[in-house]
């Protein structure tokens, strides 16, 4: 199965019924499973399908989504990056503790975008240039961006209850709120840049064939920090995006995010491998994590169980993708 | 039961037959209603282009798919295959064009690999397994030790790791596919004598390979796929070339190398003492507008590694290159690509074809910046160009759209090719760019490298296989041990054959080839 920029649906070139059906199951992905979850939440639970809970599962989605559509890019390529929930912890602490700066209030969020930028590049860079494994890598940034999102915090927790940009995390754009708009916002882009753009084109080509790609003249160097440097900014983001949720941000902030960023990437279908996948996919992922989270919450099934439903889903979720798209490839 | 005569052996009924096979995939007929006999004692070739069935039909004698319909025969009795061990238990051993060798495991480890021996039930019997294995090294003439990491074997010598295990499962039916593909021509050598004697000691051998030479000095028999359909098979004494050819691609092949003379021009790729320290020294060589230059030699003498220093592939230590008289700075691909060089490479799924991605993507890999508006892709605009390029190439594909992956290696080679025509290069490297190529698409390159350098490109062509370096090269450069040995034709008043180019070759080990045939 082709997946690339000339092989969207509604683009195939001659509309055979095979070749229209695999590619409508290509764009469908993980929605069946979705749907399926959200039919059964809604006959369980009347409070399931309510506008109010569908906004709140969206909006608890959205910094997953954020984080994952960065880690899209990455695994894209072949890579991953395991520090997002760090960087989204140090960028939070940073844009609450710029926020609390007499006059420099107005530099909170880009602080927070800025940094994660910084350490995305740099990661790229290390990957890129010194062809260390991304996993070994990230596993190290992981850990030392949580010790400086400790340090920065002092140790505490770091508290704005006036924070001036409280609209990104409380406000709402007419019934919609500004953290559901900013995910839908980061997937849109996520999706342009990936599908329509030659960069989206070369990070796919780099993922599917890293030689080929550069003996294809392809800068593979600049690719590769070019989505690390993605990942970076858009945990810089999330960052922000909590922060202002939170009107407060500690050095623990974002522990395990990564995790829930890669599950909803795998979900969504894309190769751990690089070169396939979509960020669309991603978002249907997310969701999926989301809702499982919020039906089994009001079903009241305690935490624990929460957990090891969640688990049990996502790997058998992946398992009936791999049944529905085995002989694809023949 | 055939009691047909059989090429004067003495048995009467083949050890494996094949009935009526057929076999599909979605959209794809890969085999239809195919026959196949196969007699002890008799080294059967398999032969076909690219996409004609061979690969599908090995899988099914292997177990790793299921026929649609038809039957498989062993000794006159109808078997069913449901999984690989079905049909190493019957007696079929596979030695895939990709060895399957364990490296961090023993000689004897890998052929004891799921069968291991004990001892009280649960401890390696590690002396018994090296002794049995002993034994079979023996048998096969191997110069290596049961107790040798498999890592520290070059590639002949695994090969025979492989076919040591397989013997070892008492297989009466070895399968081979393009066995020799990675093999020196001693190790080719060295390998046709164990076949030799594997035949003498009744094993059946279906020998599936591209090259007809190999073909004509190993085989008994030969059967012939095309397009998923058995066309039918030839004795020893009825093997011709021309024949087998015609068998294979429908129609006969008057002409295969369609060649002109060119006058070449002025001198536009000048290399000067390129090397990189090891596998290539101080090489220097010049390419004029519209000739085709061959570059021969064999196996390791470093061919494809000076290719990759003028392409900026690899880091070069040494020399200078020149384009037009002006001095290139290439330090990477991206360089060589700018000033106009091209570089189609010797793996053509591990280093060229993106399979996942679509053939119009493919092609104009090179080339988007040129559709694209600030970055932004113009898909109608690129879409009509890939279009016009697959009919100019001829590429046979379902759709633009549809994975590179799923074509066949002709049609991924021409991928390649209309790529790299893209970006008009002055230069043109060609590493191997026939290799794994069925008939049709071979003539098909070897027209278009023609038609290039009419239009006054230089092309730059390597290849192992000497009969196409005589048909379509002007001239031959030949390297050997990482130093261009000499050259033919041309100016040189040296004829282009296929013995002029192995002197330079080989020189000094020449006694050893000529003893290897």
């Amino acid at each position: 199965m082709a997946t690339d920029i000339l092989t969207q649906p509604g683009d195939v070139a001659t509309p055979k019924r095979k070749e229209l059906k695999s590619s409508l199951i290509q764009l469908a992905g993980m929605l069946p499973v979705l749907i399926l979850i959200c039919v059964l939440f809604a006959a369980l639970t009347p409070n399931f399908l309510t506008e109010n809970n569908i906004i709140n599962v969206v909006r608890q989605a959205s910094i997953n989504i954020v984080l994952a559509a960065g880690m899209t890019f990455v695994i894209l390529t072949g890579g991953i990056d395991l520090a997002v929930g760090s960087v989204l912890g140090l960028t939070a602490v940073i844009a609450v503790v710029v926020s609390l700066v007499p006059g420099l209030g107005w530099a909170a969020v880009p602080a927070a975008l800025i940094g994660g930028l910084v350490i995305g590049v740099l990661t790229g860079m290390i990957v890129a240039y010194l062809g260390l494994p991304p996993f070994i890598v990230t596993l190290g940034t992981y850990t030392a961006i949580r010790g400086a999102a400790y340090l920065v915090a002092g140790g505490t927790t770091v508290i704005n209850s006036q924070i001036n940009f409280a609209w990104i995390g409380n406000g709402y754009f007419g019934p919609v709120p500004w953290l559901v708009i900013i995910a839908l916002l980061t997937i849109a882009v996520s999706a342009f840049i990936l599908q329509g753009t030659v960069l989206g084109v070369h990070v796919y080509a780099v993922g599917g064939n890293p030689q080929a790609a550069r003996l294809t003249g392809i800068p593979v160097s600049f690719v590769l920090i070019f989505v690390y440097g993605v990942s970076g900014l858009l945990s810089g983001l999330g960052g922000a995006m909590s922060a202002s949720r939170l009107y407060s941000a500690q050095g623990q902030l974002g522990i395990g995010y990564e995790l829930d960023a890669i599950a909803a990437v795998i979900l969504g279908g894309t190769s751990f491998s690089g070169g396939i996948g979509n960020v669309f996919g991603t978002l249907v992922g997310a969701l999926i994590i989301a809702v499982l989270n919020n039906g089994l919450t009001l079903l009241n099934v305690s935490f624990y169980w929460q957990l090891v439903i969640k688990g049990a889903v996502i790997v058998l979720a992946v398992t009936l993708d791999k049944l529905r798209t085995r002989g694809q490839t023949a | 039961m055939s009691t047909a005569t059989k090429g004067g052996l003495n048995n009467h009924e083949p050890i494996l037959e094949v009935r009526k096979i057929s076999k599909s995939f979605p959209g794809v007929r890969a085999l239809h209603n195919v026959d196949l006999r196969i007699w002890p004692g008799e080294v059967h070739a398999l032969m076909g282009e690219n996409g004609a069935g061979k690969s599908t039909l090995m899988k099914i004698l292997s177990g790793a798919y299921r026929a649609d319909s038809g039957q498989i025969l062993i000794d006159g009795k109808a078997v069913q295959f449901r999984n690989p061990y079905d049909a190493r238990a019957a007696g079929i051993g596979i030695i895939y064009q990709e060895l399957t060798v364990t490296p961090n495991l023993t000689v004897s480890g890998n052929v004891f690999l799921g069968s291991e021996l004990k001892r009280f039930g649960f401890m390696k019997d590690t002396a018994t397994m090296d002794r049995k294995t002993r034994e079979v090294l023996h048998r096969l003439g191997a110069r290596f030790e049961a107790s040798d990491r498999a890592a520290n074997l070059v590639v002949a010598e695994q090969q025979q790791v492989e076919i040591a295990r397989a013997l070892f499962h008492k297989s009466r039916v070895l399968v081979m596919d393009e066995s020799t593909a990675a093999l020196s021509d001693r190790e080719t050598a060295r390998l046709f004598d164990i076949v030799r004697q594997l035949r003498s000691e009744g094993l059946a051998i279906i020998y599936i390979s591209h090259r007809m030479a190999e073909v004509y000095e190993l085989a008994d028999r030969l059967s012939v796929l095309r397009d998923g359909e058995y066309v039918g098979e030839l004795k020893r004494s009825e093997f011709s070339a021309d024949k087998v050819i015609e068998m294979m691609v429908g129609r006969k092949v008057d002409e295969f190398y369609e060649r002109t003379n060119h006058s070449a021009g002025d001198v536009v790729l000048e290399v000067k003492n390129v090397g990189d320290g090891k596998r290539v020294k101080q090489a220097s060589f010049q390419l004029r507008k519209g000739e085709v230059v061959g570059l021969a030699g064999l196996v390791g003498a470093g061919r494809t590694e000076l290719a990759r220093l003028v392409f900026g592939a690899d880091k070069r230590k040494t020399g200078e290159i020149f384009l037009n008289g002006r001095k290139l700075t290439i330090n990477r691909p991206q360089d060589a690509i700018r000033s106009g060089i091209g570089y189609v490479p010797e793996d053509r799924k591990l280093q060229g074809v993106f399979l996942q991605m679509s053939s119009a993507t493919n092609i104009t890999m090179n080339i988007l910046g040129r559709y694209a508006n600030g970055g932004v892709l113009n898909f109608a605009k690129l879409k009509e160009r890939a279009k016009a390029e697959v009919a100019a190439m001829h590429v046979r594909t379902a759709s633009l759209a549809s994975a590179a992956g799923g074509l066949s290696g002709g049609n991924q080679q021409k991928l390649l090719l209309a790529r790299w025509l893209e970006i008009n290069p002055k230069v043109l490297l060609l590493d191997e760019p026939t290799r794994g190529v069925d008939v049709g698409a071979k003539a098909e390159i070897y027209a278009l490298i023609q038609r290039l350098v009419e239009k006054g490109m230089a092309v730059l062509f390597i290849s192992s296989e000497l009969p196409e370096v005589v048909g379509v090269c002007d001239r031959v450069l030949v390297m050997r041990e990482g130093e261009i040995s000499g050259e033919v034709g041309g100016d040189t008043g040296i004829k282009i054959t296929q013995q002029n180019i192995m002197k330079l070759a080989t020189d000094v080990v020449r006694s050893e080839v000529t003893n290897g045939n």
